[in-house]
């Protein structure tokens, strides 16, 4: 198959993914919205007016990268672990791809891209609410930066989710993740505080917390303020997206939990 | 592309599952261009797995494999290029409408929407599933369902067409016009590998024939040479009897 023939496979398999998450909009972008929605309400308009400012800024401009990113990261990871599952387990759909001369590594992209996809847009309507929430005081201190980690953090948790969607066994095996891991893990990388404002022994565990980092690239992006250097944060970036293009790479290459 | 290689050349393959199950105890096959053949085999004798290892589903544990010169461990792409497939299970999204399961069969083959769109037509109105196009594919009966994945399994305009028990659950009618579709495929040039439990039908369409029981070819050759060397007209004359090949089948693979 030559390139524009890969193009086309690839086309093919985005197109797919995303008339699928528009055809079902109620499941894939309504429930970021509306969770969204209550964070804002809660913590943002009732209790923000009680805290004031976190950082010098004012407190519901400072949580917004943070739901933005929370939003980013639950609807790419679940995207490309459900649609994965999906094709392999319910309808054995993955077939109709392995049997096609499309090569491991497009196979890949094609089912990331529709998790950067989702997680980029529902990323972008919960920034837009923000604006209503926030009363139009949006803060966009560097464009650059702010498209940049949303697109590159999409990109690491659908590589991760396309690694839950190979290994898991059943959809339960889905749901666990997100539910155990993912969610704690943004709850506790600094959506709703400074890492500063912790005492010693938590900001260790922040420390070693990835989510963190893009918390915080992602907050710089907006306002200006960082808990650590940016750099940090895209090398933890960087790091992450290597180790998993490679394990997913592994994975695919070798047919592990689809072809043996 | 080699025109003189066979569409399918198996040498000693073996495959043993994960579980440890050994499926393929070193098999070789050959396929000629233009071939209507056989593969037949009780449940679990390893039909599925020769071929979902031909098509790229499940990793083999040793051998070679090539269809029409492309070895697929090192041609992978050409190869897959070469063939279609309708598999054993109906395995398509079922919420999707049936044109675009095709369409999108095809874009995963690389031919843009473009082309693809009016040849999936075609194949559909060819299959009697011209009015059931922009329905979504629950929609359709199981004998719909079968010719929807005979049409996905075309849409790339393989030279070797896969056939894993095409017309399990088909009725009687439906299943004689796919047999006369397949028929002028093979007629028209097109290489075919059918595996089916039918066996009287087997010994009617196909030219060559391989019987495989517990993972090991039992013997193979053309059709009027397998029969001719095994079929015994006199024995047990006064029970029931089947069709010639189904009584060579029994006495190749049963566990007498």
């Amino acid at each position: 198959m030559d390139t524009y023939g890969k193009w086309i496979s690839f086309y093919t398999m985005l197109r797919k993914d995303i008339v699928r998450m528009f055809r079902i909009w109620v499941q894939t972008f309504l429930p970021s919205v509306i969770t969204s929605c209550l964070y804002f309400l809660i913590f943002g308009t009732v209790l923000g007016s009680r805290i004031g400012t976190m950082q010098g800024v004012d407190y519901m401009s400072f949580v917004v990268p943070g739901l933005v990113m929370l939003a980013i990261v639950t609807n790419a990871y679940s995207n490309t672990s459900f649609t994965f599952f999906q094709s392999k387990f319910f309808f054995r759909g993955i077939d109709e791809i392995l049997v096609s001369p499309t090569p491991p590594w497009l196979l890949i992209l094609g089912f990331i891209s529709g998790g950067i996809v989702r997680g980029v847009l529902v990323g972008a309507l919960v920034l837009l609410i923000s604006v209503f929430f926030t009363g139009l005081q949006l803060s966009l201190y560097n464009v650059a930066v702010i498209f940049l980690f949303a697109a590159l953090t999409a990109l690491v948790f659908s590589l991760a989710g396309l690694v839950n969607g190979v290994y898991a066994k059943s959809i339960d095996g889905i749901n666990l993740v997100p539910t155990f891991v993912l969610t704690p893990l943004v709850y506790l990388g600094g959506v709703f505080y400074s890492v500063h404002s912790l005492p010693a022994w938590a900001q260790g565990f922040t420390y070693v917390n990835p989510i963190f980092y893009l918390i915080n690239g992602f907050r710089y992006g907006f306002l200006g303020i960082a808990d650590i250097a940016l750099w940090i944060s895209f090398a933890v970036l960087g790091g992450m997206i290597a180790a998993l293009v490679a394990i997913n790479w592994y994975l695919i290459r070798t047919g592990m939990g689809l072809k043996q | 592309m080699n025109m003189s290689a066979p569409a399918l050349k198996i040498t000693d393959l073996k495959k043993t599952y994960a579980t440890g199950t050994v499926a393929l105890k070193g098999v070789s096959l050959e396929i000629p261009e233009g071939d209507f053949f056989a593969l037949l085999g009780p449940n679990g004798a390893g039909k599925t797995t020769i071929i979902a290892i031909t098509t790229g589903l499940v990793n083999k544990t040793g051998g070679t494999v090539s269809v029409f010169g492309h070895d697929i461990d090192k041609e992978t792409e050409l190869a897959k290029m070469q063939i279609g497939l309708v598999g054993q299970e109906v395995n398509f999204n079922p919420f999707e409408k049936t044109i675009n399961i095709v369409v999108n069969q095809a874009g995963y083959y690389g031919i843009p929407r473009s082309v693809a769109i009016p040849r999936a037509r075609k194949l559909l109105t060819d299959l009697g599933l011209g009015e059931k196009m922009d329905q979504n594919a629950m929609t359709l009966s199981g004998g719909m369902k079968r010719r929807l994945m005979i049409a996905r399994a075309l849409v790339n305009e393989p030279r070797f067409l896969i056939l894993d028990e095409p017309t399990a659950g088909v009725d009687v009618e439906l299943r004689r016009g796919m047999w006369e579709y397949l028929t002028g495929l093979s007629k028209s040039g097109l290489t075919i590998l059918l595996t089916t439990h039918y066996l009287e039908e087997a010994e009617q369409l196909c030219k060559h024939v391989a019987i495989i029981n517990k993972g090991e070819i039992v013997e193979q050759g053309t059709m009027e040479a397998v029969i001719a060397k095994h079929h015994d007209a006199e024995a047990g004359k006064e029970g029931y009897r089947g069709s010639r090949l189904e009584e060579v089948f029994l006495k190749l693979t049963s566990e007498k």
